[in-house]
């Protein structure tokens, strides 16, 4: 499709890399402009689905076209709002540190998803590395919340940012620990093989959630931990420190904290989905019923098994929050480093074992 | 092979270009109008009284010490972990000897106490 356009855009006479770049930046917006909606939404998911947990309604008076419609203009409006109140530089801040770290946590956030794939040929940027990349640019995500927080020059910010940094690094280790499994059992970095490994004759079976159980979940919960959401929000605990590393932070400088926190959980959650639970593929065998896997066919790659097992671990992020008490700072640092970490250890040599006996269905080819 | 990075040199530009450009948005579109007790940096309704600059727990420097550690640890599995069926047992067994002296200096941060958090 896109040989398409950018032939086009050769036969109107544009010099061959302004055509490339021109075909670039619209794959890139059909990536960003998605998800910059979905990041929207989530924030209204988030409070209709704790609102129907706590027995709410949850916002339902902004609509579109006079009508309420459940609610469905609340993000759009509270977008409008944020836009419209004013930034705030508190006096003793470093102006330039305070106004580059919002954008430092949100370019990352975006810019990891250049390598996730949305299918076996939808993907930005096929490259080998990709798991790499990802687990790197991510990583830089962690300067924004501490740039933040010194800038701000507030006794709350920095605690918050101390707080946030040490979390953040200590589940790295735990999440990069569960990464190493899932590349022992896929042989690859590229995620969209890290997919195709976990295709076979068993449908959800050969996902490699049952292999690696122990580090799928320890994988999520890390990445509920990476993020700061609950019941790890320590970071921005509102009754201790206020609001953490953000609480100097007002009107669009916030509104980028806040997408940027967002836009990460929809990529924890969507690479949990490709490593764990198969991607793109279907949970069923396709001897099954191949009616369905011709509609699958026909829909694309079957990027709506993607995107129901995205939503799923959405939905988790949101049932957590509403479940779960913080817990306390000393018992996070104790889960990352005393329970996570040897447990990944032993399961690491326990995946070496199962590939060194060929396990079937997982480890037995090749 | 490397043009393929092309579009995500490009689309960390557009995140730096959509993060900064919401900032702008938000400079040219809101009000301005600081006063001195809207500057003050928040405090529970009371003046700062010192800089917040200060002196913070040693216990974060350890961890950042024992992040870099274990983060180059995984930076080390990586390569191992794709290529572990070619090298096969004796690979496998040269990093569980491997991991094994990691786990031994693990035991010892943990009974010194370096993990302890109250």
């Amino acid at each position: 499709m896109f040989e398409i356009v950018e032939n086009f855009l050769l036969g109107l006479g544009l010099w061959p890399w302004l055509a490339t770049l021109v075909v670039t930046l619209l794959q890139i917006m059909l990536v960003m402009v998605p998800l910059l909606l979905s990041v929207a939404y989530l924030t209204y998911a988030e409070r209709k689905v704790i609102g129907f947990m706590q027995i709410r309604i949850g916002p339902n008076r902004v609509g579109f076209f006079g009508k309420p419609l459940w609610g469905l203009g609340q993000p759009i409006a509270d977008a409008v709002k944020l836009m419209f109140k004013e930034i705030i530089i508190p006096g003793g801040a470093d102006k330039f540190l305070f106004l580059i770290a919002p954008v430092l946590s949100m370019a990352p956030a975006l810019a990891a998803w250049a390598v996730v794939p949305f299918g076996s040929e939808m993907v930005l940027a096929d490259i080998d590395a990709s798991l790499l990349y990802v687990l790197a640019i991510t990583s830089i995500g962690v300067y924004g919340v501490i740039i933040a927080g010194w800038a701000s020059n507030s006794k709350y910010a920095f605690l918050g940012a101390m707080r946030s940094a040490a979390q953040i690094v200590s589940y790295e280790i735990a999440m990069g620990f569960a990464l190493v499994g899932v590349l022992m059992a896929a042989g690859s970095i590229n995620i969209g093989d890290i997919v195709r490994g976990q295709g076979g004759a068993y449908g959800l079976l050969n996902w490699y959630f049952i292999p690696l159980f122990p580090l799928f979940i320890i994988y999520f919960i890390s990445g509920v931990a990476e993020t700061n959401r609950a019941p790890f929000d320590v970071a921005e605990g509102e009754s201790e420190i206020v609001a953490g590393f953000h609480v100097e932070y007002s009107g669009m400088t916030f509104a980028v904290f806040f997408l940027a926190e967002y836009a990460n959980m929809i990529l924890i959650s969507m690479l949990a989905a490709l490593m764990f639970l198969g991607g793109w593929l279907s949970p069923l065998p396709a001897s099954w019923i191949p009616e369905l896997a011709l509609f699958d066919l026909a829909l694309g790659d079957g990027i709506h098994w993607l995107l129901a097992k995205t939503a799923l671990f959405l939905f988790f992020f949101l049932w957590f929050r509403a479940t779960f008490p913080r817990y306390r700072y000393d018992q996070i640092m104790r889960l990352g480093w005393k329970v996570f970490i040897p447990i990944t250890i032993v399961w690491l040599l326990v995946v070496g074992l199962f590939i060194m006996g060929g396990l079937a269905p997982w480890f037995d080819a090749a | 092979m490397l043009e393929n990075y092309l579009p995500i040199l490009i689309f960390i530009g557009i995140g730096l270009v959509v993060g900064g450009g919401m900032i702008a948005a938000g400079f040219l579109l809101g009000p301005h109008k600081p006063d001195s007790e809207k500057l003050t940096s928040y405090e529970c309704g009371f003046d700062a009284f010192e800089d917040a600059r200060m002196k913070f727990d040693v216990r974060y420097y350890l961890v950042a010490i024992l992040f870099i550690i274990f983060d180059l640890e995984i930076a080390f599995l990586f390569p191992w972990a794709v290529v572990l069926r070619d090298i096969g047992m004796f690979g496998f067994l040269a990093m569980v000897m491997f991991l094994g002296i990691l786990v031994i200096g693990f035991i010892y941060e943990w009974k010194k106490g370096a993990l302890q958090w109250e």
